[in-house]
C-alpha cells in the first residue's frame, strides 16, 4: 500500500517535471533560437555557417535601428514618469473621495484597461488629427494615458492601508503638509509608486496597437519598426536586437525581483 | 477642508481623463453614427454584416476563442505544478515561466515567424529526420500558435496566483472528511481559481480578438481578422467612417465578452472588477 502510492507520486512527479519541460521549450525555444542565429554567419539560411558578431555591428550601426531604440527610450522615460506623478497624485486625491465621485474616476480608470487597444489607439488618432500632426508629442500623450491607471492601480491599495490619522497628526502637530507628506505618507506608498512606475515602463515598452495609429509617419519606436521590419521580411540584425533586449530584460527583472533588500517580489496581476 | 483640498490632487488627472480618455471615445462615436456631412446614419454600423466583414468577425471570434481555450488547457496544470512546487527556488522557476512576458511583442512573434517558416527551423527539423515539411505560416493554425505564444503568461500568471492564495489547510480538510483528489480538485481548487481563471481569459481573450499584428505577420495577409479590416480602412482606405463603426462594433463584443466573464465571477474578486 506504502510502496503503492509513492509509486503514484513518483509517476506524478515525473509527468509533471515532463509537462513543465515541455512549456518551457514551447516558451523558450523561438527564444534560444533567435539567439543561436544571431551569431550565425549566413545570411538567409538557417543552416549554421560559422560564427559571427558582425550582425550585432550592423544592429548598432543601423539608422532604423537606433532612431527606433533613441525614440523608445524617451517615450518610455517620460511617459512612465508623468504617469507616476499625475498617477500617484490622483490616487491620493481619489482616496480623499466619496463614493460617486470615486465610482466616476474609477470607471474612466478602468476604460483604457478594458478597452481593446485598437480602438483605444483609433480613438485618439480621430481626436489628435483635429488639432495636431500625429508624432512623437501624440505618442506620448497616448503612452501617458494608457499608463496613468496602471499606477493608480498600483497606489491606491497603499493608500487604502496607510494609516488616515497619522498624517493629520503631523499636520495638526504642526507640519506643512508637503512635510507630512514626505515624512509620513510617501514612507507608506513608496512601494506601490515604484511598482507603477515599473508597470508603466513595462507597459510603454511592450505597446504596439496603441503607437502603431498615434505615430504619424517618420517617428517609429522599436515595436512600430518591428513590425514593419517584419513585414518586409526578417534581417539578421534583428536576431541580435533580440538578444540584446532579451539579455536586458532578463538582468533588469533579476535587479528588480531579487534585489537584496526587498522582501517582496514587484509582480503585480496586469488588469 | 483638508479632504477638499486633497481631492484637487486629482485635478490633472480629470483633465487628462476628460481630454484623453472620454473625447476620443466620443470622436468615435461621433464618426461611427455620423456622415461626412453631419447627418446621422446607421450605415456605418451596418457594415459588419457585409459579407467579408462578418467573416472576418466569425473567423476572430472562432480564432479568439481557440486561443483562449488552448490557452486555459495549457496554463492551469501548469499553474498547479508550479504551485505545488517543493523546491527552495520556487519564486525562481515562476519567474522563468513569465518572462518572456516582458518580452517585445514583435520580438515573440519575429521567433515564432522563424520557427515556422517555410524554410525556418521546424522543416529543417522535419526533413532531418526524413519528415515531410509542413506549411503552417500563412494559415489561420499559424495565428493561433502565434497568439497562443504570445498570450501564455498573461494566463498562467493569473491563475498561479489565485492558485498560491489557496491555504493548504483547506485541501487537507478536505482530504480529512473523505474527499479523493478529484472531488477537491472539483470542489475545492477550482471554485477557488475561478478568479484567476476570469482574469486570465479576459486578458488573453480581448487581445486575441482584436489582434490585427499577429494575424497581418503569421497569416501572411491571407487571415482576414476584423482587427485587419479596421487597421486597413483607417490606414489605407481613409474610411474612417466605416473604420470607427466597426471599432465601435468590435467594442460591442468586447463588452458583451466580459459582461460574460463577470457574470461567472461570483465572488466579484476577478481581474475585470478590479475594486
Amino acid at each position: 500500500m506504502v510502496g503503492n502510492k509513492s509509486v503514484g507520486a513518483k509517476a506524478t512527479n515525473i509527468l509533471s517535471k515532463a509537462y513543465m519541460g515541455l512549456i518551457f521549450l514551447f516558451l523558450y525555444l523561438p527564444i534560444f533560437v533567435l539567439i543561436i542565429l544571431s551569431f550565425n554567419d549566413s545570411k538567409t539560411r538557417v543552416e549554421w555557417g560559422g560564427f559571427t558578431l558582425k550582425w550585432y555591428v550592423e544592429c548598432f550601426t543601423s539608422e532604423t535601428i537606433m532612431s527606433a531604440f533613441a525614440t523608445t527610450l524617451q517615450i518610455t522615460l517620460i511617459s512612465a514618469v508623468v504617469s507616476t506623478i499625475i498617477g500617484t497624485m490622483a490616487a491620493m486625491g481619489i482616496s480623499k473621495m466619496r463614493r460617486n465621485s470615486r465610482t466616476f474616476y474609477l470607471g474612466a480608470t478602468n476604460i483604457p484597461l478594458l478597452n481593446a487597444d485598437i480602438v483605444t489607439g483609433i480613438s485618439m488618432m480621430l481626436l489628435f488629427v483635429k488639432f495636431m500632426d500625429l508624432g512623437f508629442v501624440t505618442v506620448l500623450i497616448a503612452h501617458i494615458t494608457f499608463s496613468i491607471p496602471y499606477v493608480i492601480l498600483n497606489v491606491l491599495p497603499k493608500l487604502k492601508a496607510a494609516n488616515q490619522s497619522t498624517y493629520e497628526a503631523a499636520l495638526d502637530l504642526g507640519a506643512s503638509p508637503l512635510y507630512a507628506f514626505y515624512k509620513v505618507t510617501w514612507p507608506e506608498i513608496r512601494s506601490g509608486v515604484f511598482s507603477g512606475f515599473l508597470m508603466a515602463v513595462t507597459m510603454s515598452l511592450d505597446d504596439f496597437s496603441i503607437t502603431y495609429f498615434t505615430k504619424g509617419a517618420g517617428v517609429n519606436t522599436l515595436s512600430t519598426m518591428l513590425y514593419t521590419e517584419l513585414r518586409k521580411g526578417i534581417k539578421p540584425e534583428l536576431y541580435a536586437l533580440s538578444t540584446i533586449l532579451f539579455f536586458t530584460v532578463l538582468i533588469l527583472l533579476l535587479a528588480v525581483n531579487y534585489h537584496p533588500t526587498k522582501k517582496t517580489t514587484a509582480k503585480v496581476e496586469r488588469v | 477642508m483638508n479632504k477638499l483640498k486633497s481631492q484637487f490632487l486629482a485635478g490633472p488627472y480629470l483633465v487628462w481623463i476628460i481630454g484623453f480618455i472620454i473625447l476620443p471615445l466620443a470622436m468615435i462615436l461621433y464618426y461611427s453614427f455620423f456622415n461626412e456631412d453631419g447627418s446621422f446614419t446607421l450605415e456605418n454600423i451596418a457594415t459588419i454584416t457585409d459579407p467579408v466583414n462578418l467573416k472576418a468577425m466569425g473567423l476572430s471570434l472562432e480564432l479568439g476563442v481557440a486561443c483562449t481555450v488552448i490557452c486555459l488547457l495549457l496554463a492551469y496544470p501548469l499553474a498547479m505544478i508550479l504551485n505545488n512546487l517543493q523546491i527552495k527556488n520556487q519564486s525562481f522557476v515562476v519567474f522563468i515561466f513569465m518572462l518572456p512576458m516582458w518580452m517585445n511583442f514583435m520580438l515573440r512573434i519575429l521567433a515564432w515567424k522563424l520557427l515556422l517558416n517555410k524554410n525556418g527551423v521546424l522543416n529543417t527539423l522535419l526533413m532531418g529526420i526524413g519528415l515531410e515539411p509542413v506549411t503552417i505560416l500563412n494559415t489561420p493554425a499559424a495565428v493561433v500558435f502565434g497568439m497562443v505564444y504570445d498570450y501564455l503568461p498573461f494566463m498562467i500568471l493569473p491563475i498561479y496566483n489565485s492558485m498560491a492564495r489557496i491555504k493548504k489547510d483547506y485541501i487537507e480538510a478536505a482530504h480529512d472528511l473523505g474527499a479523493n483528489s478529484i472531488t477537491t480538485f472539483f470542489k475545492v481548487i477550482v471554485p477557488l481559481t475561478v478568479s484567476g481563471i476570469i482574469s486570465g481569459i479576459v486578458m488573453v481573450f480581448v487581445p486575441a480578438l482584436t489582434s490585427f499584428a499577429v494575424s497581418e505577420l503569421l497569416g501572411g495577409g491571407k487571415v482576414l481578422l476584423i482587427g485587419n479590416i479596421i487597421e486597413e480602412s483607417f490606414m489605407q482606405g481613409m474610411q474612417w467612417n466605416v473604420g470607427s463603426g466597426l471599432s465601435f462594433v468590435l467594442m460591442v463584443f468586447v463588452m458583451i465578452s466580459m459582461a460574460i466573464t463577470n457574470a461567472f465571477d461570483k465572488d466579484g474578486e476577478g481581474g475585470t472588477a478590479v475594486w
